[in-house]
């Protein structure tokens, strides 16, 4: 007997294709064809805008937090917000040239008691004239950082440790040729040493060297009250002894005119500021700081515009937690990974559906936010700090990415919990409640918020951050007043990092559990 | 003939019995207290509420430092810091108390067994009341325990104006009361916002926005007064005005009456699932 040869059966249809990027498409589908998911992510983008533009202080109000909205601010020869204020007692120097004094004491009051803030500083100072916010270079002597030499602002050289006395005096010398000026301290008069040469574009062929006094008024913060933590601060007063003070190209034959640069409010002569002249000894009184401007300088940061990325955050978790949860509610997951059993890469193919979706509508709602904002704040009067265009596409850009981020750890929060509530309240109190501890309500003190913002996923919003912390200035950088402990990729990084370890976690779980 | 005299018979059987809604009522309280008892995820999710508002609250009173008199921190509301992370847990029980039902389609069989809605809604309410009542009064007692103990090592002596927690003490009852209520509050806020909009994952969302969101964005509204208004008016600032034990002058809104504004928050969240709830097809 033989049998018939049987051929197996095999269909004339080509095999689909099951690769990555069908499981993309797959998922777009899902996502897409779900009609109140779309209508989260519009509204996820209009409340971003929606609720940055409440936003409509005018200048001159008082926060809630205690500042000032700046109606301006002046602007240093970079382009950055500035202070500038402190006591001058200056001669004009034409062309090159070089002054040189000895300093043998700095005393000071704040708070109305005797004592120096840390960056009370005195010493000698060019500066192309004597309008606020133009350039300069200045050697001083700092009451808790040693010798100094800063220039334009922002750049702050160190020299030479230890507080000044008349036993141990300072000398300090400063020599202008063409556009570089060179600073020099020495112990004796007689051995210089170079502390820095810096070179300030533009300055013009005369300009104004003297004697300088300044201290910026104490700030102390306080952490807690439920309507924000405030600064309270009194004026500082700095007090300066020269002598040996030698102009060699004019050989004093001037006369010293004293200024109070950026003067507060005309008062100075009440409090003491001014300076006195006898027998080639200065004593010089000033107040105010030459540094760059803090938050509580005046003036509103662009990423007070984005507020109400808050409003879009929640939107976007509910949405992603539900991309995945939904499957497990009807029983649609089994299909799924029936249809493609590489559970891993399954759930790789919705991270990168909604963090793209997300990033997208994110983008346009930050983009919308910030412009529409910018113009608004314009229109009622407010100084906007000045920021490169680079960082304001960073400002953007990574809103839209710290939402994209967020959109994947709640999706893998989805994945690991299986409970749309569950997974929505874990990642909304992962991200929005350490910020509102930290930044909005200032419950906890200012080093565990500052530790909260460096550990917690709510330190990706450090990318918004356009304020910079410059060690020279005496400032509250506190998270209330807008300063992240992070630097802004770095927070981003802490962020991402939660989002990686959720969505291995849930990769890890998702192979081994029963769907 | 002896249909009718059935039928008499029967009414006079419920003429003695109390009446029907009290019956009602007690019936679906016993089938919600069981609904809710046997579902697992109850019981974790309570502990949670005890354990995280404790645990925060240790580290809220380690973090606090009063170094000298008049430091203007509040041991109370320090101790009770972790009602902020506790009560969206409690946001989670209460919305789901009413959208499981809708998830897995229980609800018509509920309301089939019990055709008077309100009547379910309100027995859901009761017992989630209850339980949370149970569970934010441990909670509480625990934190004020934990502030008790460790806040003086913190600076928070007599010396410096801070006697060690106590319920003897006026508003640190308030405080301590107060916060229980809100937690309360809270769940009635949350099943209200569920029953309206039957989805879990929306209602959490939209309670948690109500929540967290505000006092974010009151931070925007430079404008004093509308600030002010803000915080009058948010369910979290407001009601949490209940903790304060000391500077009750620069509050928003006056401890109860803030608590009265959570309370207006939930009733009118209740009301409205409650409308819903009638009027829609389940």
């Amino acid at each position: 007997m033989t049998s018939p040869t049987i051929t197996p059966y095999s269909s004339d249809l080509q095999a689909g294709r099951d690769g990555f990027a069908q499981l993309l498409r797959a998922e777009w589908t899902k996502f897409r064809t779900v009609r109140g998911w779309l209508i989260a992510m519009i509204i996820a983008a209009l409340v971003t805008v929606g609720i940055g533009l409440l936003n409509h202080s005018s200048c001159g109000t008082v926060t809630p937090g205690g500042l000032t909205v700046g109606c301006s601010a002046l602007v240093g020869p970079g382009g950055e917000a500035v202070t500038d204020s402190f006591y001058f007692v200056h001669q004009p120097l034409a062309g090159n040239g070089s002054i040189t004094v000895r300093v043998s004491s700095l005393t000071g009051q704040s708070r109305g008691q005797a004592g120096l803030q840390p960056w009370s500083k005195a010493g000698i100072i060019i500066k192309a004239s004597t309008r606020p916010g133009s350039a300069y270079a200045a050697m001083m002597v700092t009451a808790g950082h040693g010798v100094r030499m800063q220039y334009d602002y922002t750049g702050d050289i160190a020299g030479t440790p230890g507080a000044v006395s008349a036993a141990s005096p300072r000398w300090l010398r400063l020599t202008r040729s063409g556009d570089t000026v060179t600073g020099y301290e020495s112990a004796d008069g007689t051995r210089w040493t170079t502390v820095g040469t810096v070179h300030l574009a533009g300055l013009p062929a005369t300009v104004q060297a003297g004697l300088f006094a300044a201290s910026p008024g104490s700030s102390q913060s306080t952490s807690q009250s439920i309507s924000g933590g405030g600064a309270a601060g009194g004026i500082g007063l700095a007090t300066a002894i020269f002598d040996h003070v030698s102009l060699p190209a004019q050989q004093a034959g001037g006369t010293w005119a004293g200024d109070d640069v950026g003067g507060n409010a005309g008062n100075g002569a009440a409090v003491g500021i001014g300076f006195h002249h006898a027998g080639g000894t200065f004593t010089v009184t000033g107040s105010g700081d030459i540094a760059p401007a803090s938050a509580d300088g005046g003036g509103t940061p662009i990423e007070q515009t984005l507020l109400g990325a808050f409003g879009g955050l929640i939107a976007v978790i509910v949405v992603a937690a539900m991309f995945m949860t939904a499957e497990y509610r009807r029983g649609l997951i089994r299909i799924t990974l029936t249809a493609s059993p590489r559970r891993g890469q399954v759930l790789a193919a919705k991270a990168v559906v909604i963090g793209s979706v997300t990033f997208i509508a994110g983008l346009a709602g930050s983009a919308a936010a910030v412009l529409l904002g910018e113009r608004l704040l314009r229109s009622n009067g407010n100084y906007i700090l000045p920021v490169s265009t680079l960082t304001e596409i960073r400002v953007i850009a990574g809103t839209a990415a710290v939402l994209a981020v967020a959109a994947v750890l709640a999706l893998a929060l989805g994945a690991l919990l299986r409970s749309s509530a569950a997974a929505i309240t874990a990642a909304i109190t992962a991200i929005v409640l350490p910020y509102l501890f930290a930044n909005t309500l200032a419950v906890l003190p200012a080093g565990a918020a500052d530790w909260v913002l460096r550990v917690t996923p709510a330190a990706g919003f450090a990318i918004q951050q356009t304020l910079v912390q410059y060690p020279q200035v005496t400032a509250s950088y506190t998270p209330a007043n807008g300063y992240y402990p992070l630097a802004p990729w770095a927070g981003f990084a802490v962020l991402c990092g939660y989002a990686v370890l959720a969505l291995g976690l849930a990769v890890i779980l998702i192979r081994r559990r029963d769907a | 003939m002896s249909q009718a005299l059935h039928a008499d018979r029967e009414k006079e059987k419920m003429s003695d019995a109390p009446p029907a809604s009290w019956t009602s009522m007690r019936e679906a309280m016993h089938a919600e207290w069981t609904k809710l008892r046997t579902v697992p995820g109850t019981i974790w999710l309570l502990l949670a509420v005890i354990a995280l508002t404790a645990a925060l609250g240790v580290v809220a009173d380690a973090a606090a430092k009063c170094p000298s008199s008049g430091c203007g921190i509040d041991p109370a509301r320090t101790s009770f810091t972790g009602i902020y992370l506790s009560q969206a847990i409690v946001a989670i029980l209460a919305v789901l108390a009413i959208s499981s039902e809708y998830s897995s389609g229980m609800i018509r069989a509920t309301f089939t067994a019990m055709p008077r809605r309100t009547t379910v809604l309100a027995a859901k309410a009761v017992i989630l009341t209850g339980q949370v009542l149970a569970a934010g009064t441990v909670a509480v007692l625990g934190s004020l325990l934990a502030g008790r103990l460790i806040l003086p090592g913190h600076g928070f002596t007599a010396a410096h104006g801070y006697p060690p927690l106590s319920l003897g003490d006026g508003p640190v009852l308030r405080a301590a009361a107060g916060t229980v209520l809100y937690l309360a509050l809270i769940a009635l806020l949350s099943l209200g916002v569920a029953t309206a909009v039957r989805d879990s994952a929306a209602a959490i969302g939209i309670v948690l926005g109500l929540l967290y969101l505000i006092p974010i964005i009151a931070t925007a509204v430079n404008v004093p007064n509308w600030h002010r208004h803000l915080q009058q008016i948010a369910p979290m600032t407001a009601g949490l005005a209940i903790q304060a034990t000391t500077g009750l002058r620069s509050l928003p809104i006056s401890p109860w009456a803030g608590l009265g504004v959570l309370a207006a928050w939930a009733a009118a969240a209740l009301l409205t699932g409650c409308l819903l709830l009638t009027l829609r097809d389940a």
